[in-house]
């Protein structure tokens, strides 16, 4: 070997990471020459360790899953290798709710950090399948990514409904195994049972990507920015009058932050949905919370996917939060009976309650209404739901009692 | 001997039918999700087992008795595989065509939670054709069939099937509510999904 | 013995009702029907009504009932 081989070598395999909170989308085009340009190669998975060297890197980066859940991702990682049975890791990018675009936005800007993500989780589990699913739009793209690549031509890729509760884990797994994105009903969790029997590790795209920087620059880097609770960066998409705009911004920032770094003037808003339809609604000091989960359960809400879906003022959050409860309702799959008949019942009652019928029980009827569906279903569709409906009437009691009047306050 | 044998076949028989009449109205019951005849929903639901379960053990009554029979001589594949019998082939053809029927729809019961309930739903669906056909032979076979009273009880089950059946297919079936016609969404529900316009 | 745990498959479920008249302790009719227990899909089976249960899980029609660890996720 020459001392120049060695040169390249070490500039090669060198890449200093990310600065700032630009971490998941620091490529500026999601080509792999610009992406090992950005984060260097993937370790190769029997340098880190096994599982245990893995979850215990997971463990001390403080990383939660980015679906919605937020479960601690090294946990589900360690509960999937525990069977002994050949695990399957699924990378979720199904994004079943509309108004979110932060995995659209990262399986166009940066797959290969999902792919770098889904291959190391795959090996180190020793993986006999790893799939990722996703809707039409980022089918292009992502095969463009795996076609530059040979470590990820085993990856299977399949794109699964536009449904909203076709994102939620046992959906995806479905879907894998029967071709239907529906909920499915189960006993033990996915990691430890799921596809076939088999443990399957089904972890969202965002996750996957931080996965992936984690190995490489270490959980003391992750932590480097963010706050203690709530480490590292999340990707956040603010929802303001018909658009979407996708944003990385570091753990702790608050609702503020985020929606003035969107270009939304917090004077201009009424309310945020925070977490999206299945959120909670936070108006007035709320606004300031750090959007994490100690943050924001004062104020019962909860970071989820990180979507932030503006009310801007002048409209009212009744009116809003009954025509999100009608398409929720619609967005059932119809297999349980709580569900199915429980949420038409709900949105029709908040549609009462937006077109401002002088009924003054229309408020309990809703109290009866959700604790009739919550806890009641293969999915968390039913509790979402009643969580969104109870949070509207709480965050806008003012104008819950006026509609029961006859009348509006935001709306003229 | 031979004539107390004969008497058990075709006692047994008529009884067997019965029990299966009072099955497959049950049967219907339970699936209507009602109490009925002052017994609670899951009596229903025993009952019907039970009934199932007995009328099987008479049926097998009924087959083993009539193997014995020196007037049919039957052979044991007789019962098995219909139509080759060398005795009114066509109505004992029917009987055995029933009884490999019941035998299917019994075992997959009894294996229910093994084989899943689609299978045991696809296979228990056959009892709309076993029961009819078990009626044919019972009027073909049988040399019952031109007593009076043997024609007024296959009138009398006849009747409780098809009323079931017709009650079954009518639309005041379902309960109001508590119903899988509910399950399916009606579009009309469906909001369409907001439209969004992106700005990176 | 301390008591089992009954999990609902909501899939399954068809409001046919012979579970809550067999737990009545347990189980009361929701608006529509199904079995409302007073923990969502989950519910624990005191000792003394284990029988009635297990009769429950045996005699339900579209086989929504079943004994569980209570572990979900």
């Amino acid at each position: 070997m020459t001392m120049f081989d060695a040169l390249t070598d070490e500039q090669e395999t060198f890449v200093a990471p990310p600065v700032g909170v630009r971490r998941l989308l620091a490529t500026g085009d999601p080509s792999l020459r610009t992406h090992l340009a950005t984060f260097g190669p993937l370790p190769a998975v029997d340098g880190l360790g096994g599982v245990d060297g893995v979850t215990a890197a997971l463990e001390e980066a403080g990383l939660a899953g980015r679906g919605g859940a937020a479960f601690p991702t090294w946990r589900k990682v360690a509960s999937a290798a525990e069977s002994g049975r050949a695990a399957i890791v699924v990378a979720n990018g199904s994004e079943g709710e509309p108004m979110s675009a932060k995995d659209a936005t990262l399986l166009h800007q940066s797959p290969h950090l999902v792919l770098d993500g889904l291959l190391l989780v795959a090996g180190v589990l020793r993986a006999s399948e790893a799939h990722l699913v996703t809707t039409d739009g980022q089918l292009a793209p992502l095969q463009r990514a795996i076609a530059e690549r040979a470590d990820a031509r085993g990856v299977r890729v399949r794109t699964t409904e536009d449904r909203f509760v076709s994102g939620e884990a046992s959906a995806v797994a479905n879907a894998i195994e029967r071709g239907r994105a529906i909920p499915r009903d189960h006993v033990v969790r996915l990691s430890i049972a799921g596809i076939a029997g088999r443990p399957t590790l089904v972890l969202n795209v965002e996750t996957l990507a931080h996965i992936a920087v984690i190995v490489r620059f270490g959980a003391a880097w992750f932590r480097s920015v963010g706050t203690a609770d709530d480490p590292g960066t999340r990707l956040l998409t603010v929802a303001v009058d018909g658009t979407r705009r996708v944003v990385e911004a570091a753990g702790g920032t608050s609702l503020r932050r985020a929606l003035e770094a969107t270009g939304v003037a917090v004077e201009s808003v009424r309310a945020v949905l925070v977490g999206g339809y299945h959120g909670a609604w936070a108006t007035g000091e709320a606004l300031d919370a750090p959007i994490s989960a100690a943050g924001l359960a004062p104020f019962g809400a909860a970071p989820g996917a990180g979507i932030l879906i503006v009310l801007s003022r002048g409209h009212c959050g009744v009116v809003r939060a009954a025509e999100i409860a009608h398409y929720l309702a619609g967005q059932s799959a119809g297999q349980c009976g709580p569900c199915a008949n429980g949420l038409p019942e709900i949105a029709e009652v908040m549609g009462r309650l937006a077109r401002r019928d002088r009924d003054a029980s229309l408020p309990r009827q809703l109290r009866e209404l959700g604790g009739l569906v919550i806890g009641r279903g293969a999915c968390h569709h039913p509790d979402g739901t009643t969580r969104m409906v109870m949070s509207a009437l709480e965050a806008f009691e003012h104008d819950v009692h006026a509609h029961a009047r006859g009348l509006c306050q935001e709306v003229a | 001997m031979s004539e107390a044998l004969w008497a058990l076949g075709r006692g047994t028989g008529v009884v067997a039918l019965v029990l299966m009449t009072i099955t497959v109205v049950l049967g219907i019951l339970t699936r209507s999700g009602r109490p009925a005849f002052g017994m609670p929903r899951f009596a229903v639901t025993l009952v019907h087992r039970n009934s199932a379960l007995i009328g099987t053990v008479f049926i097998l009554i009924h087959i083993v008795s009539l193997l014995f029979d020196p007037y049919a001589q039957l052979n044991l594949i007789d019962y098995f595989v219909p139509f080759v019998g060398a005795y009114r082939p066509f109505w004992l053809g029917l009987g055995a065509v029933a009884f490999d029927l019941i035998i299917a729809i019994v075992v997959t019961s009894l294996l229910r939670r093994s084989i899943g309930q689609r299978a045991f739903r696809v296979v228990h669906w056959a009892t709309y054709a076993m029961w009819p056909i078990a009626l044919f032979h019972a009027i073909g076979t049988g040399t019952d069939a031109s007593s009076g009273l043997f024609i007024l009880l296959a009138l009398a089950c006849f009747s409780a099937v098809a009323g079931s059946v017709i009650w079954r297919l009518s639309t005041h079936f379902q309960l109001r509510g508590a119903t899988r016609l509910d399950r399916r969404i009606d579009p009309s529900r469906i909001a369409p999904a907001p439209e969004v316009k992106e700005i990176q | 013995m301390p008591g089992r745990t009954l999990h609902i498959d909501w899939t399954r479920c068809d409001a046919r009702g012979s579970c809550i008249e067999l737990l009545p302790e347990l189980l009361r009719r929701d608006n529509w029907g199904y079995p409302l227990a007073r923990t969502g899909s989950e519910f624990a089976v005191p000792a003394h009504l284990d029988d009635a249960a297990e009769d429950a899980v045996n005699l339900c029609p579209v086989l929504a009932l079943r004994f569980t660890a209570p572990v979900r996720g």
